[in-house]
């Protein structure tokens, strides 16, 4: 069978008879990489362009249609020493980029805005107190609105648009009172400008949007950030499926040129890419990514296959069937929405403030007019005085506390390797107090090693890695790479669900099934001390050993329970597997309370149980029937290696063998929630100190722009604290 | 004063071309790589032709 590589898929016109393809690639970060990727892919005849983008850690590849085949740049870029793998823009990073752009010209507007508005008023606030004429004044200020009136309305739609949605909705945001603070100042600096009047607000108003706008900028960018990285991370992950383009030729082509209906190749040791069912051939299948359940299940005709399961033993032709035809699947995507559904119901911080925040500011204004009012002011004085308390109240603190502390404290988590998936995650995950963890997948790593390496003599050790490596099941895989055998043995051969056999010096050395080794009589002991290991055996002549493979805890799992237990949070684990299984791995690591044989019904009974306890649950798990659990929880992580479903529906992913990330990012959390406390009282007495120089009617704009940037300045030199380096995590 | 009727759509035109400038700026993808950016400005244009990886990899085809 011929096998090519096809990255059509990937490939798409860029202006007449040039190519364009984007490839992720790992493990650029610095000048040199760029130069060297950059001029070695330039030395391939008929490549146009070749440009590296280090922020996002892509190649961006043109070249002269039908000349070259893209398979050809990721070679190039193996031998120079990078994988690289083509990459598509998802739909939701497309998004996060053209919202960045807009608001970085929305912040080039307002800033300029305020640079020209800021020189005109300077020479009004020091003209009044010498010799400047009224109708130079009025010059002036027709000049700041001129500036400052098209700047505002282009430059304040972020805000305008979010204040209408929430208002359309019937509810209010932060957004509400900005809009109608600076749609205000500015409407009665043009009412007196046209008066002659002394003072004009044009400057703050604008000064209020840039400064706004810096924070939503810093926020959003951090958001791409996370997003090129994930989807990098997804590319990386070179997801395909050998699907057959002939009776009898297959190529490998991604998953994404995959359709309903098309017949794929699973071979021995390879990770399902899609769901489908069996059509043809016979194996044993490992779905401990679909259920949780570490024994393998066999495979037959008919058999539906989940994307995420790995093949074992035996070769199989799979239909790729449309989403949800699986049973499984349906029943996990019911409980799902139901479970996302509620929980849109969580009210972010910021919104909880802006309900307490508006009604009182709003009130604050309406009856300073009346206080003027029946103090024998006119009306005219009062009105301008209560809308100088709105100007002066208007929360630009407040609305920078939460983005500012966000941005930061995502950036630190990035650092830590954990990854945001949505926007309020840092305020529920500083709340959780209960975290319950998936087993297989989470706790443990997802892939194979060797338990009792120590008890088998070095040289036999050696031997079996070697011979390991003739074989596909990925059982062996284990064992070779457990040894870091590189050298094969040549004359090796594979019995087809047995195992392997070779001739060495005259000695037959066997791995494989016990039965093929002629060892069964040592498996009794080594299920009894580890029921959830599979056993492989390696015989030698008449010697004969047994090795016991499977999935390991995370490094440093312990000790993140125990990290976790010192902070007071509770622990449980809620796993599909089997009893024993989840018996010893609670064992290992010092939890008491654990549940097996856990359907994705149960799970999120238990958390609904948890919940009406008051317990704020984190959900850890990495399988497809922990999906809806995760979207059930109060906030939920998800290791790199889940399945998509559960990877998408987390609100936090991490990266990387080790399980610390969960810890660090608690308590990032944590700290950030209390900065964005501090930051709200901050601006609070700010507006407690201002808000009686704003009603005694003797706030000038000078006054309204001093305090505004020197709250704001203080709220976002407060955040930059959620920066410094967090206490050790274990 | 008159010299107002100069200095102010002097300033205004200097703002709006400094506005001007960072628009186009943007249109033009250069905020897209900040970091790549940074770099790019100390790099080498023409690299020695010893150390030249492309040149070698030419030669060696």
């Amino acid at each position: 069978m011929q096998v090519t590589r096809d990255f059509s898929h990937y490939v798409r016109a860029a202006g007449a008879g040039v190519q364009h393809i984007d490839l992720a690639v790992e493990g650029v970060h610095c000048a040199g990489c760029m130069a060297k990727i950059e001029r070695g892919l330039s030395a391939i005849p008929d490549v146009t362009l070749a440009r590296v983008n280090l922020t996002d850690k892509r190649v961006a590849l043109e070249w002269k249609e039908g000349t070259l085949d893209p398979a050809r740049f990721i070679d190039r870029l193996e031998e120079l020493g990078y994988k690289a793998y083509p990459y598509e823009t998802q739909s939701a990073e497309a998004t996060e980029v053209a919202e960045s752009r807009f608001l970085l010209r929305c912040l080039g507007v307002a800033a300029f805005a305020t640079m020209n508005v800021m020189m005109l008023s300077i020479p009004v606030w020091s003209g009044n107190v010498s010799d400047m004429l009224p109708e130079q004044r009025d010059f002036f200020h027709w000049l700041s609105a001129l500036i400052a009136l098209p700047a505002a309305a282009y430059a304040g739609q972020p805000f305008f648009r979010a204040a209408w949605r929430a208002l359309s909705n019937k509810t209010t945001n932060m957004d509400v009172p900005i809009s109608i603070g600076v749609c205000l100042a500015l409407g009665m600096s043009v009412v007196e400008t046209i008066n002659h009047a002394e003072h004009a607000y044009f400057d703050a108003a604008i000064m209020l949007l840039t400064f706004l706008l810096v924070g939503r900028f810093l926020d959003q960018n951090m958001r791409r950030r996370t997003r090129a990285v994930a989807g990098n991370l997804a590319a990386l992950k070179a997801e395909t499926a050998a699907k057959f383009v002939g009776p009898d030729e297959i190529s490998q082509v991604p998953v994404a040129a995959i359709h309903p209906g098309d017949i794929v190749l699973l071979r021995p040791g390879e990770r399902c890419a899609v769901d489908g069912s069996v059509i043809e051939g016979r194996s044993e299948i490992d779905q401990s990514l679909i259920t949780g359940e570490t024994l393998y299940v066999t495979a037959g005709q008919g058999t539906p296959i989940y994307a995420g399961s790995m093949n074992i033993s035996g070769t199989l032709r799979v239909r790729v069937s449309a989403d949800s035809e699986a049973t499984l699947l349906a029943e996990i995507t019911r409980l799902l929405d139901n479970a996302l559904q509620a929980r849109s119901r969580y009210m972010r911080l910021a919104d909880r403030a802006s309900r307490l925040y508006a009604p009182v500011v709003h009130a604050t204004a309406l009856i300073t007019i009346l206080g003027w009012v029946i103090a024998g002011a006119t009306w005219r004085d009062a009105v301008v005085t209560g809308i100088a308390v709105l100007i002066i109240t208007c929360p630009c603190a407040l609305g920078l506390a939460i983005p500012t502390v966000q941005t930061v404290a995502s950036g630190t988590m990035f650092k830590a390797g954990v990854l945001l998936n949505s926007g309020d995650a840092i305020e529920r995950l500083a709340e959780a107090d209960h975290v319950i963890f998936d087993k297989t997948g989470t706790l443990t790593l997802p892939d194979l090693e060797v338990t009792n390496a120590d008890d088998i003599p070095s040289d036999v050790f050696e031997l079996a890695g070697r011979l390991a490596l003739s074989s596909h099941h990925p059982v062996a895989a284990a064992v070779a790479q457990a040894v870091g055998a590189t050298s094969p043995i040549l004359s090796a051969a594979e019995e087809a669900g047995q195992g392997v056999r070779a001739m060495v010096d005259g000695v037959e050395l066997r791995l494989g099934r016990p039965s093929f080794c002629g060892a069964e009589a040592l498996v009794a002991d080594a299920t009894r001390f580890d029921p959830e290991a599979s056993i492989v055996a390696f015989s030698r002549g008449e010697e004969k050993f047994i090795l016991s493979v499977r999935q390991g805890l995370r490094p440093d799992a312990q000790a993140v329970i125990a990290a976790l237990k010192a902070r007071n949070i509770g622990i449980e684990i809620l796993s599909g597997d089997r009893e024993p299984a989840v018996i010893a791995a609670a064992h290992a690591l010092g939890i008491a309370e654990w549940r097996a044989g856990v359907t994705p019904a149960d799970k999120i009974a238990r958390i609904e149980e948890l919940k009406r306890r008051g317990a704020k649950v984190l959900m850890v798990g990495d399988g497809m029937n922990d999906a809806p659990s995760l979207a059930a929880a109060h906030v939920s992580m998800s290791p790199i290696s889940a399945a998509h479903l559960s990877q998408a529906t987390a609100d936090l992913v991490f990266l990387g063998r080790p399980l610390a990330p969960v810890v660090a990012a608690i308590d990032s959390a944590r700290k950030a929630l209390h900065l964005m406390r501090q930051n709200l009282w901050l601006a609070i007495g700010y507006n407690v100190l201002a808000v009686p120089v704003a009603i005694s009617g003797v706030v000038t704009p000078l006054i309204a722009a001093a305090a505004m940037s020197g709250s704001s300045i203080l709220v976002m030199l407060n955040s930059l604290r959620a920066r410094s380096a967090s206490r050790e995590i274990v | 004063m008159e010299i107002l009727v100069y200095l102010v759509p002097l300033a205004l035109l200097l703002g709006g071309a400094g506005l001007a400038a960072f628009l186009w700026s943007l249109r033009s993808g250069q905020y897209d790589d900040l970091d790549g950016a940074a770099w790019r400005a100390i790099a080498d244009d023409d690299p020695p032709p010893q150390e030249a990886p492309a040149e070698m990899a030419k030669a060696r085809r």
